[in-house]
This record gives structure tokens, sequence and C-alpha cells, in this order.
């Protein structure tokens, strides 16, 4: 399909979603990331029946637990599509970038820069 | 096993704000099992104070650091060289560990960073119920093995009490009646005569309100 998707997301590729836990996603951040999203299957498609709900279950979590540190929840979302929706998966990244841009870059990035 | 529930970020953060350099000590046995004191969660914990910290233009030290026990002095001797490397202790591990860590570092300050709530077992992942209040004089074999001390609200022996009604009790009608659960077990072994007989008085000093406990074993003191 040749699609594009912004360039600054990295993939992090996972047996299933519910492989991720919330200590990659706060590590992620404490790492400078400015953005955490999971991307699993539909749900119900879960091919280990429940993996995408669990991962669901853990990105709210982390959303709980940045948004009480200070740093916004919104960073962290979850979405839900199928292995054939390529353009979908596109528009995500997309959408996902957009509102990370609006929400500024990660605060541990510059709070580093200065203690540095 | 120990049920424990984490505490509030914003009340840790409370209690190790004044420090520099801290050690989050996790424990791998009951509260790795209930969630809330393990390796896991002391990186998440690690994780989100660092972060907090970092935000607040606060240049704080945390480490990381999980033990087999809390509440034996072998394991916690594994951080007697590095203890001194840090100004507090902020242990995930149950209020045993919390004052077994606080006696045996007695120069920092130990922190508790989860709430122990009872002991327990675990009826599915995310569900810890209380099954025992260590009174100290154990009458399950009279009672079907089901406690009337901790699933009793009032902890009575010769129940049910007025208050239990189509098999709930009165406090809560999500809870079941101990004396009805210990009564269809009876029934169930076929042994309701037990039922019959009556529990005499019993003797509570070996329960808490006999003072703080101790167990002295001679047969396996060395």
């Amino acid at each position: 399909m040749r699609l594009k998707y912004p360039s600054s997301v990295k993939i992090v590729r996972v047996p299933c979603t519910g492989k991720i836990d919330i200590l990659h996603i706060m590590r992620a951040f404490e790492k400078g990331a400015d953005g955490v999203y999971a991307v699993g299957c539909m749900e119900g498609d879960c091919h280990f029946d429940s993996g995408n709900f669990r991962a669901r279950k853990r990105v709210e979590q982390a959303q709980k637990i940045l948004h009480t540190i200070g740093l916004s929840g919104e960073r962290v979302q979850m979405y839900n599509l199928s292995s054939s929706e390529g353009p979908l998966f596109a528009q995500i990244a997309r959408e996902m970038t957009e509102k990370i841009r609006k929400l500024g870059p990660n605060p541990i990035k510059l709070a580093v820069k200065k203690a540095a | 096993m120990i049920v424990a529930d984490k505490k509030p970020i914003e009340e840790i953060i409370e209690e190790v704000k004044d420090h520099d350099k801290i050690l989050i000590l996790g424990c791998n046995e009951c509260v790795t099992v209930c969630e809330a004191g393990g390796k896991k969660e002391v990186g998440v914990l690690a994780s989100a104070l660092r972060i907090y910290f970092l935000n607040q233009g606060k240049e704080m030290k945390i480490d990381e650091r999980t033990l087999e026990r809390q509440c034996d002095q072998e394991y916690l001797d594994e951080i007697r060289d590095v203890a001194d490397d840090y100004d507090a202790i902020l242990s995930l591990a149950c209020g045993v560990g919390v004052q077994f860590t606080a006696e045996q570092y007695f120069s920092r300050p130990v922190y508790p960073g989860v709430n122990t709530c009872f002991l327990g077992a675990t009826e599915e992942r995310g569900l810890w119920t209380e099954r025992c209040q260590a009174c100290g004089q154990c009458v399950l074999a009279s009672t079907g093995g089901i406690c009337p001390i901790s699933r009793c609200a009032k902890r009575i022996l010769n129940g049910p009490c007025g208050g239990s009604s189509n098999g709930k009790c009165e406090i809560s009608k999500e809870l079941t009646c101990a004396w009805h659960l210990i009564v269809e077990r009876l029934k169930s072994l076929d042994r309701l005569d037990d039922y019959e007989k009556l529990f005499p008085i019993k003797d509570w000093s070996t329960d808490r309100a006999g003072g703080p406990r101790k167990v002295v074993r001679e047969d396996v003191q060395l």
C-alpha cells in the first residue's frame, strides 16, 4: 500500500498487546517519549482471548499514574483495529502525532536538560 | 498470605519529598502475589517518582531493589552494604517488613509504600478476601473449615445471630453470613451434630487482647 505515517512514531513489536505492561509505558516516558499508544486487535478478536482488554486496562492505569504525577494522561492511548486496516493504522499514527504535538514535548526532557 | 494494597502516589510523595536519595525496597513474597509491592510495583513506583521529582526540578536518586523477604534478617542483610548510600528507605513490604527493615536499619527513616490489610486468599485476579485473623486458637476443626472469627462481622462462636437473613449478613447484602456457610458445610459433611455443640467462652488472650504476641519454639531454636 506504501502508506505514509509520521517518522516520529517508533514501533515496538510485541506478540500481543496483552504483553504490554504499565512498566513498559512508564519507562518509555522516563526515557523521554512524548507519547505512547498501544495498537491492538479489535475487541473480541484477540487470538489469546483477552490480551487487548488487558492492554486497555493497563493503558488506563498508566493514564491515571501519569495524571497523578503531573503528566497528561492523554499522552497514553489505546487503539483497536484489525490487521488488514493499514490505512487506519496510518491515520491513527497521524492522529496521535497531532495530539501529542498539541500537548507539547515530554516535560522530562526539558527537566533533564535543565539539570545537566 | 498477607494482603496489602497500594498507597496513593500522592501520599508516598509526601512521605519522601524531603529526601535526596531513596531506596525503594520490594518484597518477593505476599505483596508480590497481591500485586502491591513486588519487583514490578517497585519499578512502576520508581518510574513515577523519578518523573514527578524531575518535573518538579528536584534531583532525587531513586533506586530499586527487591528482596526475597523483608521479615527475615538474612535477606535484609543483603542491603547492608548499600543502605548507607540512601537517606531513606521506602518499603513496599507489609507492615511486618517495614518494621523489621526499620529495626535493622535504625538510623534510616523507613516509610511504608503499601497499606497492609489482612490475612487472606486470592479469590480471583484482583480480588482478595479475608480468611484469618490470627486469633491464636484455631477453631476450624469444629466449624467445617470456615472461620467465624474472620468471616463473621461479630466474630461470634455460636451463630448465626439475628442479623442473618437469607444467608446474608446484616452489614452488607454482598456478604454471606459465615454461620450460614458453616451450617451448609456441616450439612454437606453430614456433621450437623457438631453444630449442636456449644463453644465455650473463647480465651481471647491469644488474640490481640493479650497484647503483642510471640511464638517461642525451643525445639527449633539453635
